[in-house]
């Protein structure tokens, strides 16, 4: 049976007076992966970020259903507790919070109770093995002072943590060398099943990793065109110019 | 509480007052006669009735600071302060002696269990006076003296006129020659040559009575190649009118020796504190400061080292957190007085709801200190618009082969932060704590654990109710 988790109608946003994406609609079941490919400065982390409700940008029309639900009026905090993880492109630093202690009561949020130290230990451990980061990790300030790969392979972890229904990743292979992208890709096919997923990305490579079921060509803040991953096939190959001709 | 008081607080945890039970309370107001009436009554040698006399007089003839928040301290009001009040007749080695109703408060503010878990020695002070003391058996069989001041003074006058005043003499400024006057309590700290005492030692001081001044007078001296920590707390309860809290703190490490001295205060809005700490470092001493400052109307108090012996070392880490109608105005001091002498300065304040926190320095160096090192670090986090943070720093460097680094920098909590924190399920109130907690980090790391959870709670709770 399918479980329609995200339902985006229409939706317009902008920054201040400008208008960033213009009409976008789109529907992601449980256990689907959608890809979001275009330009830099098409929408694409816009569209991420509205999702998860970034106050800075402004929903000017349309709207944005998850699990059937209007999520306009929620708080960001409450999209987190419903389900919904957004990877970021560029996580912040929160300098002298540790990893582990970040990672704790993200899950204690998220999941409405403190697991049991013993049995979150052993969640980790087999979390940061799978993702093959090192226990020294934990003790590290979050994010502060990361290379971009250790950033990403750190979004990656919380997410298997907190175990979303839909996630959102926004340039999660970005900065990463190949072994890590096999790792982070791995990661995401973990949850992949039992999650939607959008992926936003620029390039191919993740996606040879992790098949999308759907991908969309955004470009000026619209889709304008979606197919199988055939279409990301041929992005990579042909470039943009042909697709930004149909428009 | 006042429906006033409350306002000006908030939620200020130990607000509570219990019902004052003096047996003898002195009226307000100063004179030399109370000042003799107060060493009379404690059956003090003549010596220190001398002493008090001459800072009383001392203090009267003194201006009021010229700089700092001359405004507040304005506010002071000499004239109605209740300079002295004896709860309970003798201080207790026994805690089921301590008196029900004082002994309820320190229950509340957790001080047995404390001591049960991980301290090797506690004094409990309540208004002027200590009731309750003790210290493991094990380091009183090593000679460890430790004691409140007053049985100090009874107890080994010979030690206390020896080193009394010579770190912080009353003349150094109005408050410490108030102190000297109309001290009573504190803590009395002797550690043997070689002594290394593990656990930290705790002092714990309580307001609890409207309009109480306490002016606690501490010495510890860690003679050669000894080592100590001790642990100071403090509360007061909240009342809409306002108390005085002026201590002196002398420390005293001979050659090679290690005093820790670690402070968290957490006065609530309506108590001055205006303290005056010192220590004194002899060749390869080392004498830290990890001074936390929450709370209080204002606070003016800037630890300070002197640097006496070649190859001593300093070490100056504090926090200061200003909300509404608050003032923090603390920092460091450090004279580099001998050669190869080294410090570090780490201070972080934060301010928020208009409040605010001035990082006051000084760093000395004299012609003859060649070869010394000093780092000072300050770091202000602003949470809103409305408050205020300044940095006053101060440098005499006199010898040319001194290495100094000064940052300093001012930063707000960034929306990115926020929302990343948010989007992993905290409420905006739980991301500032987040954050506020990670920046006094370097802080709370250097404090027994139990004072850094009990810290981050603290600062946990400042948070909520916060954001608009």
């Amino acid at each position: 049976m399918t479980e329609v988790l995200l339902r985006v109608e229409n939706l317009h946003v902008s920054v201040g007076d400008t208008p960033i994406i213009q009409g976008i609609s789109l529907e992601i079941n449980r256990g689907e992966i959608h890809a979001i490919m275009g330009r830099n400065g098409a929408g694409k982390s816009t569209l991420a970020n509205v999702i998860m409700g970034h106050p800075a940008y402004e929903v000017t029309s349309g709207t944005i259903h998850y699990k059937g639900k209007n999520i306009e009026e929620m708080e960001v905090f409450e999209r987190a507790r419903a389900g919904m993880f957004l990877s970021f492109q560029y996580p912040a630093a929160i300098p002298g919070v540790q990893v582990g202690t970040f990672l704790r009561k993200s899950v204690a949020s998220v999941r409405g109770e403190a697991p049991s130290p013993r049995a979150f230990r052993q969640e980790l451990n087999e979390a940061m093995k799978q993702l093959d980061m090192d226990k020294s990790f934990l003790s590290r300030y979050v994010n502060d002072g990361f290379s971009g790969g250790e950033k990403k392979r750190l979004e990656i972890l919380q997410m298997l943590l907190l175990q979303p229904d839909l996630a959102l990743l926004d340039e999660t292979d970005s900065g990463l060398d190949i072994d890590a992208l096999r790792i982070v890709a791995e990661g995401i096919n973990a949850v992949a099943k039992e999650t939607g997923c959008l992926i936003i990305t620029h390039y191919q490579r993740l996606l040879d990793l992790v098949k999308p079921d759907v991908v969309h060509v955004l470009i000026d803040g619209k889709i304008v065109q979606s197919g199988g991953p055939e279409l990301a096939l041929k992005l990579e190959k042909e470039g943009y110019d042909w697709v930004e001709a149909l428009v | 509480m006042t429906q006033e008081a409350q306002d000006a607080v908030g939620d200020y945890k130990y607000g509570f007052h219990d019902p004052e039970a003096a047996t003898i309370r002195f009226d307000k107001g100063l004179s030399e006669q109370v000042v003799r009436d107060i060493s009379e009554l404690k059956g003090e040698p003549a010596w220190m009735t001398d002493i008090r006399v001459k800072a009383y007089h001392h203090f009267m003839e003194r201006e009021m600071p010229t700089w700092g928040n001359c405004d507040s301290l304005a506010g002071i009001d000499f004239d109605n302060v209740t300079y002295f009040l004896r709860s309970s007749d003798k201080t207790e080695k026994d805690w089921d002696d301590v008196p029900d109703d004082i002994k309820r408060t320190f229950d509340r503010l957790g001080i047995p269990e404390a001591e049960q878990k991980w301290l090797g020695g506690v004094t409990a002070q309540y208004e002027s006076e200590a009731v309750y003391h003790s210290i493991r058996e094990d380091l009183e069989e090593q000679g460890v003296l430790f004691l409140d001041m007053d049985s100090g003074l009874k107890e080994h006058p010979e030690i206390v006129k020896k080193y009394f005043g010579t770190v912080v003499p009353h003349t150094d400024n109005k408050f410490s020659a108030l102190n000297t006057a109309v001290w009573s309590g504190g803590s009395f700290i002797y550690v043997p040559k070689g002594i290394h005492v593990e656990m930290p030692v705790q002092a714990y001081f309580r307001i609890n009575a409207k309009n109480m001044g306490q002016f606690e007078r501490t010495l510890i001296i860690a003679d050669e190649g000894s080592s100590i920590h001790y642990v100071e707390g403090c509360t007061a309860p909240t009342y809409s009118t306002d108390s005085l809290h002026s201590a002196v703190v002398e420390l005293i490490a001979m050659e090679g020796a290690k005093i820790r001295y670690s402070t968290v205060q957490n006065w609530s809005a309506n108590v001055y504190n205006l303290v005056t700490k010192r220590g004194v470092a002899y060749k390869n001493a080392t004498v830290e400061w990890v001074d936390g400052n929450i709370g209080s109307k204002l606070t003016m108090k800037y630890p300070a080292v002197l640097l006496k012996g070649e190859g001593a070392h300093a070490e100056v880490i504090s926090v200061a957190y200003a909300g509404e109608g608050q003032h923090q105005d603390a920092g460091a001091k450090v004279h580099h007085l001998a050669p190869n002498t080294t410090s570090n300065i780490l201070s972080k304040s934060i301010s928020k709801n208009g409040g605010r926190s001035s990082y006051r320095g000084m760093l000395q160096v004299t012609p003859k200190a060649s070869g010394c090192r000093s780092k000072v670090v300050c770091d202000a986090l602003m949470l809103d618009e409305d408050s205020r943070s300044d940095t006053y720093p101060t440098m005499e460097i006199g010898n040319s082969t001194a290495d100094l680094e000064h940052e300093a920098s001012v930063s707000k909590v960034s929306g990115d932060q926020l929302f990343y924190l948010m989007s992993r399920g905290h409420t905006e109130e739980e991301a500032m704590g987040l954050i506020v907690n990670g920046f006094f980090e370097p802080f709370t790391r250097e404090l027994p654990m139990e004072y850094a959870v009990e810290l981050n709670r603290l600062l946990e709770l400042e948070m909520e109710g916060s954001i608009g």
